[in-house]
């Protein structure tokens, strides 16, 4: 199975989704201090959009960190952006800049913590993607 | 938290020393988002309105009164009823930040009429939220809990107000703007949509960090005394909205859009969401008025003539990461 990569800040609405997936997964520290984290699988990223409204400060800067990892980056396969409707276009903004820059699938969108639908299909979509591999 | 301490000294607000980062992360969103009514070309929608037939044109009218009357509510009690509690100095300077903005939010519905409207009509708008009483009754509910002595109910009751007791109301100017009528309208209302994000985001969050500091019981308490109100203004919302709507048969529409944002004022306040999918999908029209790239469909497996290949995309150099 493919494991996931997230970031969630201390509101830890994604982390909360993530814990309901049944998943391997990782946490990407929060706090610069903290120690870097590189992956050795496969895996999808799951990133919530923050910053001012712009492209540019969309995605957080500890998953900006995460990705400058040219290892990391390798084991990339997909995004999946967490975030709000009532950004009106810049919904999940953060997954798009990463699909964009990385040129890897934006495969999923959900907000806050996420419902039951959310969780089906984000483990169905996983267990697809396992398969293509 | 208030500036002066227990012990009689008072502290400035030292925003280089922050104990929350979601302080300033907020704050920096907050007054980056910053707008003002008189930046929205609102008399672009002078075509559009006359239009509208007359009932729809005072249904829009109450439906904007309602509004104001909330974020009168919100920037006058309810965001300056939470200063007294907040964790952090920072903190409190976000809660003004709020409370300026709801004016903004209040005053933005009178450039709308003052635009669109005759003296005599918006007169009889606002008396008209001064005697619906399912108006009047969710205001009465929401100043209770603000008036009343637990910071924490308190914090329960603004974050239902900033992300579900508005969308009976929002519903109405993203429907306009899903036909293409009242689009500046639409413009500004979505303005308002974005800052009540934010809000509902940190009240929501500084109410779970408080949860945190409370016995197991208490929690317990709380989280049923926020299923318990959610209900009450429930019940009340969709007399509200039968009352609104059914005259242009969009109450079992307005209802989804309902559910589907209670379930999302919950889980700003950390609990998991109560309606079902079946009752909570917002029409597709309504979402892309709300959000353009919500409901595109990123489901690249059944999509024919995706060249998408797993595993090979190009290597991206390390410059690229320059974002
Ligand atoms: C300051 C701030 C800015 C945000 N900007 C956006 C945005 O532009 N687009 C979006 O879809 N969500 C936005 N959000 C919503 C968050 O992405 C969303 O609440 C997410 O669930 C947070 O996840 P986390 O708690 O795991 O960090 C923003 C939230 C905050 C606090
Ligand atoms: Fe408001
Ligand atoms: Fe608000």
């Amino acid at each position: 199975m493919l494991e996931i990569v997230y970031f969630s800040n201390v509101s830890e609405n994604t982390k909360r989704f993530v814990e309901k997936l049944g998943i391997p997964n990782h946490r990407i520290p929060l706090y610069p201090t903290d120690e870097h984290l590189q992956v050795s699988k496969p895996f999808v990223l799951i990133s919530p959009t923050y910053g001012l409204g712009d492209d540019e400060t969309s995605v957080p800067k500890q998953v900006i960190r995460f990705l400058n990892d040219p290892v990391n980056r390798s084991f990339l396969k997909a995004v999946i952006g967490a975030g709000n409707t009532n950004f009106g276009e810049k919904y999940c903004r953060a997954s798009e800049v990463i699909a964009r820059k990385t040129g890897v699938p934006l495969i999923y969108k959900f907000e806050l913590l996420g419902t039951p639908d959310d969780v089906a299909t984000v483990k169905e979509k996983m267990e697809l993607l396992w398969k293509l591999q | 938290m208030t500036a002066t301490t227990a012990t009689g000294i008072t502290r400035p607000v030292n925003w280089n020393k922050l104990e929350d980062s979601i302080d300033l992360e907020v704050w920096n969103r907050l007054t980056s988002n910053f707008w003002l009514p008189e930046k929205v070309p609102m008399s672009n929608d002078i075509p559009s309105w006359a239009t509208l037939r007359p009932e729809e044109q005072k249904l829009t009218m109450h439906v904007f009164t309602g509004l104001t009357l909330l974020d009168t509510i919100q920037g006058t009690v309810g965001a300056l009823s939470l200063i007294p509690d907040a964790l952090t100095a920072h903190e409190e300077a976000v809660y003004t930040n709020i409370s300026f903005m709801e004016s903004v939010h209040a005053k933005s519905y009178s450039s709308i009429f003052s635009t669109l409207c005759s003296t005599d009509e918006i007169e009889e708008a606002f008396r008209w939220s001064e005697e619906n009483p399912y108006l009047q009754k969710k205001a009465e509910i929401v100043l209770g809990y603000y008036r009343g002595d637990d910071p924490l109910k308190r914090k329960v009751a603004s974050t239902l107000l900033e992300s579900f007791l508005f969308y009976s109301g929002f519903y109405l100017p993203m429907y306009w703007s899903s036909r293409a009528k009242l689009t500046n309208t639409g413009d500004l209302i979505r303005l308002i949509i974005r800052d009540e994000a934010i809000h509902g985001y940190y009240i929501g969050y500084k109410f779970q960090k408080q949860m945190e500091m409370e016995t197991q019981e208490r929690r317990d308490e709380l989280k049923a005394y926020t299923y318990d109100l959610l209900l009450e203004l429930y019940e009340n919302e969709i007399k509200y909205t039968a009352d609104l709507y059914d005259p242009l048969g969009l109450t079992e529409d307005v209802k989804h859009f309902l559910h589907y944002n209670a379930n999302k004022a919950l889980m700003n306040l950390g609990f998991d969401p109560l309606f079902p999918k079946e009752v909570s999908e917002v029409s597709p029209a309504i979402l892309s008025a709300l959000s353009p790239n919500a409901d595109e469909n990123h489901d690249f497996f059944s999509g024919s003539g995706s060249s998408y290949v797993i595993g090979k995309h190009e290597a991206t150099e390390d410059d690229d990461w320059d974002f």
